[in-house]
């Protein structure tokens, strides 16, 4: 990367960190409260009140809460898999805002191969719940990690010839390219199976109802992070929830347009669009039941891969024929 | 300072290559072994970034460390419990497995002397689909189905094993 046709400014690069930092925060604290709010308003509650204006400032005082809480280390755990799978889980996911465009210009790098970035590290998510997993000793979140494993293998394929599809009609992995390819038209309305195809793998990938197998809580407690507590607890949480903001801002970049839109800037479109999608996910866990675990394997290999495929051929022959 | 930090995280990348490799051989807890190997391949994918090549990189990731390493890992989640004790070390196997890496590394430091190294930064730049497209099925086409070969051997291998079934063996 350190050519001299695009060296790296220190700089930019910090305050890009910066930002990231700061973003991944507050969108987790937003997000646990509209999970709150979305789930309590969809069972005719008002959820939390106390705390702040409709309980506005109820996930930092909990945040507070679980900073101020002890690290209970179980005797039987694999120590130094068990200590690094809290921070195997969260670097990833800072990598994936390095190319994500928020704006026109608001954008850390713009690199040519800016959805493969994501992608391939969305991939180390999986490594670090199995690790979880396995070094917490316990069958629950053996359980936990074994089906978070078999889950996201199966909808990875998917998902990628999904975005294979729209990658083809752009020609580039840049992101900015791809948003640039939709001036006219939105790809939601050029590509409808595809987007859907994505919105099913894309719930399924962040572990989310009706596909939460791995952390069911009515059978294996909490899953793989069963046996975590206090901060190590909290950064599988923040993992989870900017994993939901980055397969939502990938949605709104490949199929919504980006940040497009009329009137307002750009980074204000994006977020709209971004978390209109993660309303859609939240709306699909107070509505749909948890699957079958053999139901859940078969959606994904003999219904979403075929679908998927006859997806990105039709799309190649319409490419070369039209 | 580029420059410093360039050959810092080069040597850094280097580090998780060996380490993890080391780990990967030495460990006793099979477990431990697949995240060396893991750790082992990033490693590798930061040497090809370094040599000016991300796409690899990033593929080197998504299908080494994301697909192939969580396959093992589920493989070895479904044999035999691991709070048995693992058996003794063969020194027979050590010495034979010594043997046939020793082979591999004598075989690879000759290939080193032999070929014409180009530096990183005077190959091309241009990273389209169009260009990966094309390379793929012209220069490196052999690798290209190379790599096939191999996956098609193992899942021949994966169904010739699993063919038995739970009750078999």
């Amino acid at each position: 990367m350190a050519t001299a046709a695009h060296s790296v400014s220190v700089f930019g690069m910090i305050a890009g960190l910066i930002g990231v930092m700061a973003l991944v925060a507050v969108n987790a604290l937003f997000l646990i409260w509209m999970e709150r709010k979305v789930s309590a308003h969809m069972q005719l509650r008002p959820g939390p009140m106390e705390v702040g204006w409709h309980g506005a400032i109820q996930t930092i005082a909990d945040a507070l809460k679980l900073l101020g809480k002890e690290l209970i280390t179980p005797r039987d755990v694999d120590k130094p898999v068990y200590l690094a799978a809290p921070i195997v889980i969260f670097l990833p996911v800072l990598v994936s805002f390095l190319v994500i465009p928020f704006s026109q210009n608001l954008i850390i790098r713009d690199m040519h191969v800016g959805v493969l970035l994501i992608l391939s590290f969305a991939a180390l998510t999986v490594l670090a719940i199995l690790m979880a997993g396995w070094a917490s000793n316990n069958k629950y979140a053996v359980f936990g990690a074994i089906r978070s494993v078999a889950q996201n293998v199966a909808y990875e394929i998917p998902l990628l010839i999904t975005l294979m599809s729209v990658i083809l009609m752009v020609g580039s992995f840049r992101l900015t390219d791809i948003v640039a390819a939709q001036n006219r038209i939105w790809f939601v309305f050029v590509q409808p199976v595809a987007f859907i195809l994505y919105i099913i793998c894309a719930t399924a990938e962040t572990n989310r109802a009706p596909f939460d197998l791995p952390e069911a809580e009515s059978e294996l407690v909490a899953g793989f992070h069963t046996e975590y507590s206090g901060m190590r607890f909290a950064l599988f949480f923040l993992a989870e929830y900017t994993n939901m903001f980055i397969v939502a801002a990938l949605a709104t970049i490949f199929f919504l347009g980006g940040w497009r839109g009329p009137f307002l800037p750009g980074l204000v479109w994006f977020l709209i669009k971004v978390y209109a999608i993660i309303f859609l996910i939240m709306w699909f866990r107070w509505t749909f039941p948890r699957v079958r675990f053999d139901q859940l394997i078969t959606l994904s290999w003999k219904i979403l891969i075929p679908l998927a495929l006859a997806n990105l051929i039709v799309t190649a022959f319409v490419l070369k024929l039209v | 300072m580029s420059l410093l930090i360039a050959t810092i995280s080069f040597y850094l990348v280097v580090a998780a290559t060996v380490v993890g490799a080391v780990i990967a051989v030495a460990a006793r807890n099979i477990f431990h072994n697949v995240l060396g190997l893991a750790l082992s391949l990033i490693g590798v994918a930061g040497l090809f970034l370094y040599l000016n090549s991300p796409f690899v990189a990033l593929m080197q990731i998504l299908i080494y460390v994301g697909a192939i390493t969580i396959a093992i890992c589920f493989a070895i989640m479904l044999s035999q419990p691991l709070y048995l004790p693992a058996p003794p070390r063969n020194p027979l196997k050590i010495q034979g497995a010594a043997f046939g890496a020793g082979l591999v590394f004598i075989f690879l430091g000759l290939l080193t002397r032999q070929t014409l190294w180009t530096p990183a930064a005077e190959r091309v730049h241009d990273w389209s689909i169009t260009t990966i497209g094309h390379y793929l099925l012209t220069q490196y086409v052999v690798i290209f189905e190379l790599i096939s070969l191999l996956l098609l051997v193992a899942m021949l291998g994966a169904i010739v094993t699993a063919r038995g079934g739970r009750g078999g063996a």
